[in-house]
Formats: structure tokens, C-alpha cells, sequence
């Protein structure tokens, strides 16, 4: 028997064991690439086995993003064998793939509500602030703006390195 | 017959008691600057643990630290029928400590799956006294480390499935009537749709041993700790409790004659074997927990039960009785040696008697 997406009526394409739930995830291409697979063009192999019907054809996948971490070295096939992140860059490194793998073991939420601890949050904050003069910086160079660029480099060399990063 | 709303037990155990035996409230935390414990060299982990074992967490006057390559096997084993370690602790020869104090109802596992596993486990259905000690820790170990938060996904952890809060509130539940009616197995597909994990009485991996379950939230992430809190004690507990109190008036309705025969069955077995096995035992105290609860056993008092699960357990009777620490190591490979089942059972009776 064919295996049917797991969100429509369309025959599944790509198989794929979830490393966090450990259940089986069968998508249709569509919706494949909706949840960030490459799949790959239509391959004439695959449409000759598909037309056999019986056969349940197994497309190799892979995630987009980077392969492994910088901050620890993990690669995301390992991740995948034992469901365990390296280090706190992997959430960044890993971003793409968490957004979707995340939710699911959540009941669908995706960000936190509850209680940051207070130096933690300063880290954050810092974190958010970063990330916006960084986008500013790139706006100045691009514009040619350069002393605006100097003083938006100084702010952040102010705000110090991110944590985890190696110092 | 149609049990009453409110038992006997209830007056001594607490709201819930005649089926929740404990509550645990079980917080990770990770540091910044360092790998997660699965990607961390041995270096590392004792770095992590030199950290940890520096701050000051808890300032009661029996707080302690046990190094785990301090300890031998039955030791081991000893913390973990404490339910203060977990079984994967135990497991793995990774640099690891255990902070323990509160009157043992508060552990702070170093180097298990994430650098800090903090948990809170008091007697009865109490989650929010569970919840208060073990914030109380995690209030002390902000203020002196590096925490890894994240913006948008709260407290990261190994495994992203505990991100957010970071939070497991659970409770062990007694569960004999679903078992003895066959409704267990649905119990754990309902559980699912409530986003609740069923366990086994040492947690994850563990079986279902005295008919004991470990009860936990799955999801960490949307809700604030006091909303998951509320939402655990309010909506779940109570339900699940619920389920196990109609399997009981169930079987009392439909064959009251039969359970008082498993029951007093259970009770000539202990008072009388010569030669008991901790499963043996567990299942039995079991049916001794199930009479006195719904009113079928009047001579035998809850606390000689309670006291007793813990008693049969392998390391716990060790422990109490040095002399067959020796028989202990050398007939491991064969099961139990004679001698140890033999005490097992001598320690029953007298306790029934």
C-alpha cells in the first residue's frame, strides 16, 4: 500500500524518522519542501517504481542549513541518531530545522513565556541589541555611510562578545 | 457499592493521597560557557562540576555533595530507590556529583544529561511546595552563573524537547485498579492527547514496578512555569486520579468478593512466604496499598506499606543489613542469592505480623 502525507490525501515522498518523537514523518513533496526538505527534481527512477505501486520509493533527503556547528562540531545527522543538541550555538546553527522540529514536541508553541533569570536577560537583551546594530552596520556600508558604519562598529565592540562565543 | 467521595486515608495523606504518593517539580538549567554534557571532554565535565560544587545553592545545614566515582554499585543504587538520581546518573562514568539536602527532598544532579537537573520530590499530591523548593534553588543560581537562554526558545537544554521553561512537574500515581481492569494501556493513549509521558516508578526506561507510575507534563514551551503548574494540578492530576478512583469503585461494584480474595491473598503470601523477590514483594504490598485505601484492609496501616516498598528494595536491604553485603557481589550473574530473598521475606513478616 502507498503511505499517504501525513497533511494531505497525496501520496508520501519523503520518510523520515523524527529523532525527538522517534515516530515516523511522511510527507508529500509539497509539503516536503513546506517543512524545509530539498527534495530533489522528480527522478525518472522514481516515477517508473512509483508506477509499479506496490513499491514505496525512498527519496535521500536533506535538511537546508549548515552541516555541522561551529561552536561545538556537532552535525545535525548525529543529532538526528541520538535527538541531543551539542551546545547553545547548535540552536542558532540549527536554527532552520529547529523551527519546525521544536513545536511539534510542544504542542505547537513556538517561544517562551515564562521566567528568564535576571542576568540571563541581560544577556538577551544584549543578544537583540546586537543583532539590530549588526543589521544597521550593513545597511551603512552598503550605503556607503562609512563614519556611521565606525560608529556603529565602536557600539558594538561596547556591547562585548555574544556568550558562548569564544572569547 | 459506591466508594465515598472522601476516605479515611484522605485525612492523613492530603488531597489526592489515596492515589498520588509524591510530587516532583525538576528543573535544567545549562551554563553558557561551556559544551552540553553529551559534547563536553572529561575536562570539561570536571570543570563544570568544580563550578557547580562552588556556589552556594541551598544553605541548610545538611546540604552535601556525593561524587558519584565515590560510591560503589549498591550505593548507587541507593540514591536511585530514593528517587534523589536518575537512572541514566547512575549509568555513566562522566565526572558526576549529587547535591542533596532539605531533608533529602531536594537533588541537584551535576552532569547528567544537561549540567544542572535540579528536582524537588515531597510526599503526597503537593506540586506547589515541590515548585517552591526547587525555584528557590534556581533563584540562588542565577544570581551567581552564566545561565544559557535563549530569545525566543527560554532555558536551552541537550535535548530540545525540554526547552522554554525547562520545567517537569510529575507525580507517582498508584494505579492497581486500572492495571487489575486492563485500562492502562488506554490511560497511556489518553495521556498522549494530554501531553503527559507515562512512566515507570524509576522514571524514564524504568517498569511499572508496585503498580506505581510516574506521571510528567511533555510540554515546556508556551506556558509560564506557574501556568504549566496550574494547568498539571488543576487539569491533570485530578483527572487521572479520577480515572483510577472509578476503576476502584468499578471493581468493588462488580466484584467486591473477588478483590477482598486478591487482597487477603496478598496478605497470607507475605505473612507467609519464606522467600521473596522485590518484584514479589512490590506487587503485593501493592494489593495491601489497594485493600487499606478502599476500606477492605483495616489491619494493616499505610505507613507500615509505605515504609515496606522502600524496605524490599535490593540496595535499601542491604543497607539495613551489612552482613549480606558479601553474598550480595558474588551471585549477581545467577539473580538474587537465596539469602537476600530469604531476609526480604523475614522483614515482611515481621512488619506484618
Amino acid at each position: 500500500m502507498k503511505q499517504q502525507c501525513d497533511k494531505c490525501d497525496r501520496e508520501a515522498e519523503v520518510h523520515e524518522i523524527d529523532p525527538i518523537q522517534g515516530t515516523a514523518i511522511h510527507l508529500c513533496r509539497e509539503h516536503a519542501q513546506a517543512a524545509g526538505f530539498d527534495v530533489p527534481s522528480a527522478t525518472p527512477m522514481a516515477n517508473v517504481l512509483g508506477g509499479l505501486g506496490s513499491m514505496q520509493v525512498q527519496i535521500t533527503t536533506e535538511r537546508r542549513g549548515p552541516s555541522a556547528c561551529p561552536g561545538c562540531g556537532l552535525e545535525f545527522a548525529r543529532f538526528r541518531k541520538t535527538g541531543l543538541l551539542g551546545c547553545p550555538k547548535c540552536y542558532d546553527t540549527f536554527a532552520a530545522q529547529l523551527e519546525s522540529i521544536i513545536p511539534r514536541s510542544q504542542n505547537g508553541a513556538d517561544a517562551h513565556v515564562g521566567h528568564v533569570a535576571q542576568r540571563s536577560s541581560d544577556i538577551v537583551d544584549r543578544q537583540a541589541r546586537r543583532r539590530s546594530i549588526l543589521a544597521e552596520l550593513e545597511r551603512a556600508v552598503a550605503a556607503e555611510q562609512y563614519e556611521r558604519a565606525a560608529r556603529l562598529r565602536d557600539q558594538l565592540q561596547t556591547l562585548g562578545s555574544e556568550p558562548g562565543e569564544s572569547a | 457499592m459506591k466508594l465515598p467521595s472522601h476516605g479515611p486515608w484522605m485525612d492523613t495523606f492530603g488531597e489526592h493521597g489515596d492515589v498520588v504518593v509524591s510530587s516532583r517539580a525538576r528543573l535544567a538549567r545549562n551554563l553558557t560557557d561551556f559544551p552540553f554534557v553529551n559534547r563536553a571532554d572529561e575536562a570539561q565535565h570536571a570543570e563544570i562540576l568544580q563550578f557547580v560544587r562552588s556556589l552556594p545553592l541551598c544553605e541548610q545545614s545538611d546540604w552535601r555533595w556525593i561524587e558519584l566515582a565515590d560510591l560503589d554499585r549498591r550505593e548507587r543504587r541507593l540514591l536511585l530507590e530514593r528517587h534523589l538520581v536518575s537512572q541514566e546518573f547512575i549509568e555513566r562514568d562522566v565526572p558526576r556529583a549529587v547535591g542533596i539536602g532539605h531533608a533529602d527532598r531536594l537533588s541537584v544532579m551535576v552532569n547528567e544529561e544537561d549540567h544542572l537537573r535540579m528536582q524537588a520530590l515531597v510526599p503526597g499530591c503537593d506540586l506547589a511546595e515541590a515548585w517552591r523548593l526547587v525555584a528557590s534553588v534556581d533563584g540562588r543560581l542565577e544570581q551567581v552563573a552564566d545561565l544559557a537562554v535563549h530569545p525566543r526558545w527560554g532555558y536551552l537544554t541537550a535535548c530540545p524537547t525540554n526547552v522554554g521553561t525547562a520545567v517537569r512537574f510529575s507525580v507517582m500515581a498508584h494505579l492497581p485498579a486500572l492495571r487489575l481492569t486492563n485500562e492502562v494501556e488506554r490511560l497511556k493513549r489518553a495521556a498522549i492527547a494530554l501531553d503527559v509521558a507515562v512512566r515507570g516508578f524509576y522514571g524514564e526506561g524504568s517498569d511499572s514496578s508496585g503498580e506505581f507510575y510516574q506521571l510528567s507534563n511533555q510540554v515546556t514551551l508556551g506556558l509560564s512555569e506557574v501556568d504549566l503548574l496550574e494547568k498539571f494540578s488543576t487539569e491533570i492530576v485530578p483527572r487521572i486520579v479520577a480515572y483510577e478512583r472509578m476503576a476502584r469503585e468499578m471493581l468493588l461494584d462488580r466484584n467486591r468478593l473477588g478483590l477482598e480474595d486478591r487482597i487477603h491473598r496478598a496478605l497470607g503470601l507475605l505473612r507467609s512466604a519464606r522467600l521473596l523477590t522485590t518484584e514479589e514483594a512490590m506487587k503485593n504490598l501493592s494489593r495491601l496499598r489497594l485493600g487499606t485505601v478502599v476500606g477492605l484492609l483495616d489491619e494493616v496501616d499505610l505507613a507500615t506499606i509505605h515504609r515496606l516498598f522502600l524496605a524490599v528494595q535490593p540496595a535499601h536491604l542491604l543497607q539495613e543489613h551489612p552482613d549480606l553485603v558479601a553474598t550480595a557481589g558474588s551471585s549477581e550473574r545467577n539473580g538474587e542469592d537465596v539469602r537476600i530473598r530469604e531476609r526480604r521475606a523475614s522483614i515482611v513478616r515481621s512488619a506484618l505480623a
